[in-house]
């Protein structure tokens, strides 16, 4: 069983338009979504839920008004500044340590687990799908994708999938992390920008320090072709495929006010099609890569 | 923060909205901009500014180092840690600083008081200026999973008597809590598609629940559906501008051109923009 991630660096180059036509193309794959905090790629799939997991994972401190003497010990050793010069407890800056429980001469404080979200495991009509939300404003997202990528494998095995396609979040830290570790290839949308460029070198640069082979995509290609050339010329000289250079397209936007994905909303568009070619490729890669 | 004018976020939950665009193109309309780039992993506004850096500095975190001499593997700091960042095993201690979060609550526990701090290196910040504009932005080291506490040290650059103007990163967890954490108002900059629409609504509730006021900008107007405007209307949102999707402002951005350089009546647009915030702040 293999594993790809769609990954960007920068946000809003794509990732979601291409891994949602992927899973369409796709005869026998699970699909992952990992960008836990912001997700999206449920409003082109429609997953139907079959199960649902509460997902614990992190803890914030809670204190008891009754016993506290106010020291202001908590205060003082808190790193986190999560501690009020009234002693009121901010959950968004506590990261759950847990150092004012100890501090605490009164046991006034304890650690309380905290629901941090939910994972799904669900299907579509184009197979199996999981994914999640992280509620609004939590923290340890990483957990929560490698908790996705669990559940997507263990359904690959039981499927006899052959792939599991990972949709991953925009950025290089720890939620990208979790989703390209381990994986046999990832794919870097990028549109001909300089962010788009600069964001994708880190990517390129992530994949790398993690030993993932990369492949690139550019997005909206005919928006800069001069930065196209560039992209493609930084590319050959590092070795890089470039497997897909896909137009820009209004009608990408109009699938997705449809609910729908490019490849079922026009299947003959120009976008359509360099994504089939995109998917012909990375299959032969992936079949023919090791691992 | 004593002296500080007013601190403006420009945050956006969905990623490519155009956070870095609005932020940029409000700063130089404004003047005595002091323009904090939040996002650490992918910092692009210097792609817009084209600053003259003059200073990088490295970004530390503190992580546990431990005293073999005196350290008797009774495994307390590793049971203590949240975040498995120590690893005790019947002769060795082994330290994970890409885990640790820095609490120092390895060292309060530690009946033998073996464990020191040591630096480890996350990033970098670098400072720069364009033309009366102050620049400050982040860089998470390639393989570090932490950006809070990069995005932590930008923040300690606030300068008084300065416009502060802050880029945050995408998503609606830590790195964009952090940067809004302390914010007089968050620009919300969106698209009006159903991407832009459903991560929306997901940092509004964080910033509800975090108390910060917000208004919402709604780039490449014109695309997708109308939905965001019956969501700002039902919820009482006010949009701050629109700005129309053109192929010109694209092409600029794409070559590293705020738009309102070229299209000087934007440059007056986001000076009103900017005049109603601190209007409705009232600094």
């Amino acid at each position: 069983m293999k594993q790809l991630t769609i990954l960007s660096g920068k946000g809003g180059t794509g990732k979601t338009t291409i891994t949602a036509s992927f899973a369409v193309l796709a005869k026998n794959a699970v699909v992952a979504d990992c960008d836990v905090d912001a997700p999206d790629l449920h409003m082109l799939l429609h997953p139907e839920v079959i199960e649902m997991q509460e997902f614990r994972g992190s803890k914030v401190a809670v204190i008891d008004k009754t016993k506290c003497i106010e020291c202001g010990l908590c205060r003082e050793k808190c790193n986190f500044g999560a501690i009020t010069s009234d002693l009121k407890f901010d959950a968004f800056a506590c990261e759950g340590c847990g150092v004012c429980t100890i501090v605490c001469p009164v046991n006034a404080i304890t650690l309380t687990e905290r629901i941090s979200g939910s994972s799904y495991i669900s299907k579509t009509k184009y197979g199996f799908m999981t994914h999640a939300m992280l509620h609004p404003g939590e923290s340890n997202s990483g957990k929560l994708v490698t908790l996705v990528r669990q559940n997507a494998k263990i359904l690959a095995e039981k499927e006899n999938s052959d792939l599991i396609i990972i949709d991953g979040s925009p950025g290089i830290g720890c939620p990208v992390i979790a989703s390209i570790t381990g994986v046999d290839a990832g794919l870097v949308v990028t549109e001909p920008t300089l962010s788009g460029i600069h964001d994708l070198e880190r990517a390129l640069q992530l994949l790398n320090h993690f030993n993932v082979t990369p492949f690139v995509c550019v997005n909206m290609y005919d928006i800069n072709t001069d930065n196209t050339n560039k992209i493609l010329s930084f590319c050959k000289e590092n070795r890089i495929e470039v497997v897909g250079i896909i137009p820009f397209n209004p009608q990408v936007t109009e699938a997705m006010v449809n609910g729908t994905t490019i490849a079922e909303y026009s299947p003959e568009s120009n976008v359509t099609e360099e994504i089939k070619e995109m998917w012909r490729k990375m299959c032969l890669s992936l079949k023919s890569g090791g691992s | 923060m004593k002296g500080i004018s007013m601190i403006v976020s420009v945050a956006s939950g969905k990623g490519g909205t155009g956070k870095t665009s609005v932020a940029v193109n409000m700063a130089l309309s404004v003047g005595n901009v002091q323009f904090l780039d939040c996002d650490v992993e992918e910092p692009n506004a210097h792609l817009l500014l084209h600053p003259n850096l003059h200073k990088t500095e490295p970004v530390y975190t503190l992580v546990p180092l431990v005293n073999e001499k005196l350290c008797d593997y009774c495994g307390d700091c590793s049971k203590f840690c949240q975040y498995n960042a120590l690893f005790t095993s019947s002769e060795k201690v082994l330290v994970f600083p890409e885990l640790c979060h820095s609490c120092g609550g390895c060292a309060l526990v530690c009946p033998k008081k073996a464990i020191n701090y040591e630096k480890h290196r996350i990033g970098a910040l670098k400072f720069g200026s364009a033309g009366d504009l102050k620049l400050v932005y982040g860089e998470l080291e390639i393989g570090k999973p932490m950006a809070v506490p990069v995005i932590k040290a930008v923040k300690k650059q606030i300068e008084e008597g300065k416009n502060m103007i802050l880029d945050s990163p995408p998503g609606t967890s830590c790195p964009f809590i952090e940067t809004v954490r302390g914010s007089d108002f968050c620009v919300l900059v969106t698209e009006p598609t159903p991407f832009g629409l459903h991560d929306l609504k997901i940092t509004v509730q964080v910033l509800r629940n975090m108390i910060i006021p917000f208004g919402v900008v709604i780039n490449r107007a014109g695309v997708g559906d109308k939905k965001v405007y019956d969501y700002c209307r039902e919820e009482n949102i006010r949009i701050l501008l629109e700005i129309p999707y053109q192929r010109r402002i694209a092409e600029l951005y794409s070559r590293g051109v705020p738009f309102s350089l070229e299209m000087l009546e934007w440059n007056e647009k986001f000076r009103t923009l900017y005049g109603e915030i601190r209007k409705f702040v009232g600094k």
